[in-house]
């Protein structure tokens, strides 16, 4: 759920843990994001081209883990935050039938910029961990 | 591959690096409402700047905004990505890789920064250069090279609006990968959840681990001095005997030391994941993992107790409780 309150660079301390997202992944999901990302690779949408590179289905593009981690985030911050910068790696694929729990905490502050850095993790129930990271994002000096 | 062979590869892919790869490029569609509200319902991201026009206006951002992680949506070729794409420098390094074997392609990491956010209306104009290609690495996919791919954005004022480095893995795949990925799938075609790994069984101590299954921690002892030892091992480190036969160990022991698994997380392994190196009461140590408490109640020294138990579907493993003894 989204918070529509932001929050101020104040409010927040190192080491402050976001709300956890649980997201299903379908086949819809990984399809309809790889298109509304514009990514149309084969192995996104094509199970047999996803098959012909070794694993069962299609799986999830990177586009979309890039979103993830950044809706995470703003869930988190609220409307007024700005993103400024995502670092991402990637790890296991996300196929239809895993979930994946996303989870992160504050790792860093600079009172200057007023720039938060925040690590993600998004880890699925089959393979363990699909993506890894920090979100840059900048938070008002007031709410 | 030979040293040739690899000098030769190596002198014909550093040389792309710095390539530009297509001439900017203005994206297909600039900055729009419906695409952002399409990406936005899909990835149930429910920010109002980026799909609510009365809250935006009213919001610190004065209007609808993109989310920022859209930057590169902006510069995708669409549908025609599905078809045959037409050759192009990047396209070309990778085929260079084709032809030695590294026919594997891994998207690894992306790094992107966002230098303001970007509103309907506005244009993105992307620039792609190869921007470095590492020493050769050997990987858990395979040997191979990583490749990165600096992309940077600019508006309809030439200003920059934010960049991303794109790191790809080509590698010749080892082919028990791609075993693995094939043939894990279940009935229904999900992939199984892994078991842990199994016990590596040889010559020497595959007695050892059957014992296990049956559920009986057993310590080798040497038939002419009757010195204890574990691992197995065909010989008496005392007298060089290889005569020998085994006692059972009671499981009552204490921690000599022990570390908890962080990361990465192995699928297969409950976390948290404790291991730890017991003295058996007999003498000898054994590597298990410590169960029952939480991790931060483990001590070096603390008095413990082992039961063997099935710990997943094909897996019996000794596993150490603290004292007081679980009465089962």
């Amino acid at each position: 759920m989204m918070n529509t309150q932001t929050l101020a660079y104040g409010d927040v301390a190192v080491g402050d843990k976001l709300p956890p997202l649980k997201i299903d992944i379908t086949s819809g999901l990984i399809t309809g994001a790889a298109i509304a990302t514009r990514d149309f690779t084969p192995v996104h949408h094509e199970k047999w081209a996803a098959q012909a590179g070794g694993l069962p289905d299609v799986f999830m593009n990177i586009l979309t883990s890039n979103g993830f981690m950044g809706r995470f985030v703003t869930d988190w911050a609220g409307p007024d935050s700005t993103i400024k910068g995502v670092s991402l790696k990637l790890g296991a694929p996300n196929l239809p039938g895993f979930v994946m729990t996303v989870t992160g905490e504050v790792k860093a502050k600079d009172d200057y910029s007023g720039i938060v850095e925040v690590a993600v993790e998004g880890e699925n129930n089959v393979w363990g961990t699909h993506m890894s990271g920090t979100v840059k994002i900048e938070l008002p000096k007031e709410a | 591959m030979t040293p040739e062979e690899r000098k030769d590869l190596e002198e014909k892919i550093h040389a792309f690096v710095g390539r530009e790869v297509s001439a900017p490029t203005r994206g297909l569609d600039d900055v729009n409402a419906p695409m952002i509200r399409h990406y936005c319902e899909v990835l149930g991201d429910e920010n109002p700047v980026y799909t609510d026009a009365g809250f935006a206006e009213k919001s610190s951002k004065g209007g609808l905004i993109a989310p920022p992680t859209m930057l590169q949506v902006w510069s995708m070729e669409g549908y025609p990505m599905c078809q045959e794409p037409e050759m192009d420098v990047q396209r070309e390094l990778h085929k260079v890789f084709d032809d030695s074997g590294f026919i594997g392609v891994l998207g690894t990491n992306t790094t992107s920064e966002y230098y303001r956010d970007l509103r309907p209306g506005d244009q993105v104009t992307t620039h792609c250069v190869i921007d470095s290609i590492s020493e050769q690495k050997a990987t858990a996919r395979g040997i191979g090279y990583f490749i990165e791919t600096l992309y940077t954005f600019t508006d309809q004022n030439d200003e920059e609006i934010g960049k991303l480095v794109f790191r790809v893995l080509k590698f010749i795949p080892n082919d028990s990968n791609e075993a693995d990925a094939s043939d894990d799938s279940g009935d229904d075609g999900m992939p199984e959840t892994p078991s842990r790994i199994a016990s590596p069984r040889g010559h020497d101590n595959a007695w050892w681990w059957e014992a296990v299954d049956n559920g009986a921690v057993l310590i080798q002892r040497c038939k002419s001095c009757k010195t204890l030892r574990h691992p197995p091992r065909p010989m008496c480190g005392e007298c060089q005997s290889m005569e020998w036969d085994s006692i059972e160990s009671s499981l009552d022991g204490e921690v000599f030391s022990f570390t908890q698994i962080h990361y990465p997380k192995f699928p297969g392994y409950p976390y948290p994941l404790v291991i730890g190196v017991i003295s058996l009461s007999e003498g000898t140590r054994l590597i298990a993992n410590i169960v029952g408490c939480e991790p931060e109640d483990v001590t070096i020294g603390m008095k413990v107790k082992g039961k063997v138990e099935q710990v997943d579907e094909k897996t019996m493993l000794p596993q150490f409780y603290p004292l007081p003894v679980d009465k089962k």
